[in-house]
């Protein structure tokens, strides 16, 4: 039997204050001499985060997962307090640091899993959280059941408070230095039935807006330590480019700059997995004196090998790679044949652009090495990337890194990549001195993991009876299977064509191929990542062919989706795809904006529904086009995403996810000229302001007793399609590249 | 956690040769700026005073996430220099409150559940403090006119709370209109309370 060497079980202490400290830990069973090992039972199924009771009866829950925005601060410490039975107006919320630990068996992290990535941090606390909270509370029970001299069953808690049967209540605070005298439980404890639920599913504001709206919630950016200097980096303009001269006379003469030198980058065509660009760092007392001399800086580049790449050079290139045969990524039927014999074949290609992060704040490290040790400090997404980045650089053993996290000022991808932290590292070991490294916006834009270029080709086949018979996308593109280290380990078009999307299974002819793109542009995950690069392509097609076909584009949808009924997905929130729940959300969203009603007066309505790692969403938007104005009168968002956790955080995630997906729809891509980015700020790189934007987002969240799938990354992916056909039934005019108004415009 | 000491050395960049020392108040308190007088304010307050409450976006007054006040109106800091606001009165997010009382914009945006990252919000709230004191009660195309960024896509919650800090003002004035009143405060029969 395997795990008998090692066990998983409960730690309970007494702190030093007197705080009852109740965690799921790694440990060896030797560790607990007085339990014979058979009577540990099963291993439970994953690592807790802390909970504490003080004596005052308050509850501070530990806060694992790196909150970007995504609201894990508030929601993964709901999941504790729920199976606690804590009462969650008196909670207060810790963020917990990374929890790596180096046990016999070789690394763990204490605390689970810590990273933002996929809208998993609710599943995987689904799985373990709750456990956390149910141990700490049968602890407290039993601890009453002691002092009762009663059986344990027949004490009851409510809202921090153990119950006797009489009605009598002990708070969890007189309880925690019996509670910490108790063997935990050996078998995981059952959980609580979804009508006992008190904390999940009600609505439960952002733990720590107090904090944010005083000004005084730490970002990375705020972290300050003793002795610290500032970097700023003046970064090669040039794709793997390299620095050929500095001359940094006048930038020593500023006022606070102690340092300047250069940081090589990566060798041109290796994986990303340190930092991201060669350049000149300058180093300086405070940020200004940094900003100063780096603006003294004068440095020739030698440009590199992608010195020709533009946006031009890789659309052509596109449209070249779509002539041949491409991968295939998945193969129904026979789709040539269902060519030959089609009453018609329709076609149409979509174009979707490179894309920034641009998190609000941007990418910023702080850093303090020692011999010994070191210490970071900052917003990450992912703190295990991190940590090994930091011991590839050092030498430094990984438990001899402590990493804490701050919220982080937006992630969307952008910290899932630790290029910053890297950068920061190889600056602080040059100057020898803890280092602030600071990211402009300039650096941010021209600088980053981008979500892929593409070019997508659909094309379907029709019968006489208006059935579609086949369905092909080919899609060119710049996939994220580019200078990463696991390369092979990932299907080809990672990041831009999924296997099992939409439409795939529905039709009986299906030809999906993947044609890759050379460009010297770094990729990587951006929020929904594949799709919200080729839903647009998928849904607005589906548009085109039901008007072509003279079909309802609601009803063509469904009649697609078919009966309710569960569909094989192997990509990342399968295993699963339910027909059934799409055209749930599509029906409802379709009801919302009355989608029968005919307009008159110049509006248009367009909608598109699409599934997201787990999640399944529509979106339908009503528009009018007043002379190159574009004005969204309503917006709504219809979601499916199971068991909801906390209402006003999916509600938020939904609005974001919106808004979000309007921004960049219609305003924002990334292009190349000479083998550089051209975009360096919000001028040209226009984010979306209030005034563009609808001013309400109507979210409704169908009901659900299902697992819950997360809820950050399926709000957006089918806002694009839905305006693109609501601008289409507005004004004829069909969109098929991104972003929107620069090509309504040219258009109109 | 690495929180400086809010109040490091009020004349911290003091270097050997400094130029005439800058006088200004922030929040109420006097500071005297011996540095670079170039400096933005957005710096001076981020890296000497250490209120870090607003925060860095774009460094040329694009986003609006360094909005603080100058002399009651807001001002993107990030684009002020600190040789510009001799003798000038600064408020910050961190000055809005008084004491533990909340300014009714920051308690909307509480009660909206408005941030979601909570980067940009400082500045959406210290804009929109300004904009309620010009529009008491502002029409959809004047909240509209608030141009600072948010990445995160909060504009309808912000939208509502600053609909939900109109109303919460205008209450509170009616409330003190009403204590300061003799008269009215004798047919209500219990007093009333400001909420400022
Ligand atoms: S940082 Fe000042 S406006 Fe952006
Ligand atoms: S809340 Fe994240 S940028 Fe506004």
């Amino acid at each position: 039997m395997s795990g008998l060497t090692r066990r998983r079980f409960i730690s309970v202490m007494l702190s030093a204050s007197g705080a009852l400290v109740v965690g799921l830990r790694h440990a060896e069973a030797a560790a607990l001499p007085n339990v014979p090992m058979d009577l540990l039972g099963e291993p439970l199924t994953s690592l807790g985060a802390f909970v504490r009771i003080e004596r005052n009866n308050r509850v501070v829950i530990g806060a694992r997962g790196c909150e970007i925005g995504q609201g894990v601060m508030t929601s993964l410490p709901m999941l504790i307090a729920e199976e606690l039975d804590a009462d969650w107006s008196r909670v207060r919320v810790e963020q917990l640091p990374y929890g790596y630990e180096l046990g016999p068996d070789g690394p763990t992290n204490r605390y689970g899993p810590q990273g933002a990535g996929g809208s998993t941090s609710i599943t995987d606390g689904w799985k373990d959280l709750r456990q956390a909270g149910a141990v700490a509370r049968w602890l407290l029970v039993e601890a009453a059941a002691q002092h009762w001299q009663l059986p344990h069953e027949r004490l009851d808690t409510e809202a921090g408070h153990v119950v006797h049967p009489d009605g009598t209540r002990l708070p969890y605070a007189e309880l925690v230095e019996r509670a910490a005298g108790i063997l935990p439980p050996a078998e995981p404890v059952p959980l609580k039935k979804p009508d006992q639920f008190r904390v999940i599913g009600k609505p439960a504001r952002t733990v720590d807006a107090r904090a944010i709206v005083t000004g005084r919630a730490t970002f990375g950016i705020d972290s300050y330590l003793g002795g610290a200097l500032v970097a700023v980096m003046m970064r090669c303009p040039h794709l793997d480019g390299s620095v050929e001269s500095v001359d940094d006379a006048d930038t020593r003469k500023v006022q606070g700059v102690r340092e300047v030198f250069v940081i090589d980058g990566p060798v041109p065509g290796s994986s990303f997995d340190t930092n991201l660009a060669a350049g000149v760092a300058v180093v300086a007392d405070n940020t200004w004196a940094a900003l100063k001399g780096r603006n003294a800086l004068k440095v020739s580049w030698k440009p590199g090998p992608w010195a020709e790449e533009s946006s031009a050079r890789l659309e052509a290139q596109a449209a070249e790679a779509l002539k041949g045969d491409g991968v295939v990524v998945r193969s129904d039927g026979d789709m040539a044949a269902a060519r030959k014999t089609a009453k018609r074949t329709l076609e149409a290609r979509y174009q979707v652009p490179f894309l920034a992060h641009a998190t609000m704040e941007p990418p910023h490290a702080l850093i303090k090495l020692e011999p010994d040790r070191a210490l970071f400090i900052g917003a990450l997404q992912n703190p295990d990337g991190a940590s090994r980045v930091i011991a590839d650089l050092t030498g430094l053993p990984r438990e001899k890194i402590e990493i804490r996290m701050t919220r982080a000022g937006g992630g969307f991808g952008r910290r899932l990549e630790n290029d910053y932290v890297a950068e920061a590292v190889m600056i602080a070991k040059k100057a020898g001195k803890p280092i602030k490294l600071f990211w402009t916006r300039d650096d941010d834009l021209a600088h980053d993991f981008y979500r892929p270029y593409g070019l997508h080709q659909l094309s379907a086949t029709v019968d006489r009876r208006n059935q579609i018979t086949g369905f092909a996308h080919l899609c060119a593109a710049t996939s994220l299977n580019y200078r990463i280290a696991r390369k092979k380990d990932r299907p080809p078009g990672a990041g831009c064509l999924e296997a099992d999307d939409f439409p795939a299974g529905l039709v009986p002819n299906l030809d999906k191929r993947f044609f890759s793109l050379e460009s010297g542009l770094p990729r990587g995950p951006w929020r929904a990542p594949l799709h919200t690069f080729h839903a647009f392509s998928v849904q607005s097609f589906i548009d085109e062919l039901a008007i072509e076909t003279k079909q309802d584009a609601v009803e063509l949808r469904l009649k697609l989706l078919g009966e309710a009924r569960e569909l094989d997905y192997a990509g990342h929130g399968g295993p699963k795809f339910d027909t059934g729940r799409l055209a749930a959300v599509l029906t409802r969203c379709a009801e919302a904006i009355e989608w029968k009603r005919k307009r008159t007066d110049g509006r248009g309505v367009g909608i598109a529904c699409h599934f997201t790692f787990g999640g399944y969403a529509a979106h339908a938007f009503e528009v009018s086009v007043e002379g190159r104005d574009l004005r969204i009168h309503r917006a709504i968002c219809v979601v499916d995403v199971g068991r909801v956790v906390n209402p006003l955080g999916v509600d938020a995630m939904m609005v974001g996810g919106t808004i979000d997906g309007i921004s960049t729809a219609l305003n924002l891509a990334i292009t190349l000229k000479d083998g550089q980015v051209q975009q360096s700020s919000f001028g040209d790189y226009p984010v979306g302001r209030m005034a563009q934007m609808p001013n309400e987002v109507e979210v409704i969240v169908l009901p659900s007793e299902r697992e819950p799938s997360g809820a950050g990354e399926m709000g957006i992916p089918s806002v694009a399609p839905a305006l693109a056909n609501a601008i289409y039934a507005a004004t004829t005019v069909r969109v098929r590249k991104l972003p929107i108004l620069p090509e309504l415009n040219r258009r109109l | 956690m690495p929180q400086a000491n809010a109040k490091v050395d009020k004349e911290a960049a003091v270097p050997a040769a400094a130029p005439a020392p800058i006088e200004l108040t922030i929040n109420g308190e006097t500071f005297r700026h011996t540095g670079a007088p170039d400096m933005p304010l957005l710096w001076y307050l981020r890296d000497v005073l250490r209120l870090t409450g607003s925060k860095f976006g774009c460094g040329v007054g694009q986003c609006g996430a360094c909005t603080v006040h100058v002399g009651g109106k807001a001002q993107r800091s990030c684009l002020l220099p600190m040789s510009a606001l001799s003798g000038q009165a600064v408020t910050t997010i961190e000055g809005l409150a008084s004491g533990d009382d909340l300014h009714a914009v920051q308690q909307a945006w509480i009660e909206e559940d408005v941030p979601q990252c909570g980067y940009c919000q400082a500045g959406q709230i210290m804009a929109t403090v300004d904009l309620l004191k010009r529009k008491a009660q502002p029409s959809d195309a004047d909240i509209g006119q608030l141009t600072n960024l948010c990445r995160c896509g909060t504009y309808p919650r912000i939208r509502k709370a600053v609909k939900r800090a109109a109303q919460l003002l205008a209450e509170a004035k009616a409330a003190e209109a009403k204590a300061a009143d003799p008269k009215a405060r004798a047919n209500d029969g219990k007093s009333s309370e400001a909420t400022s």
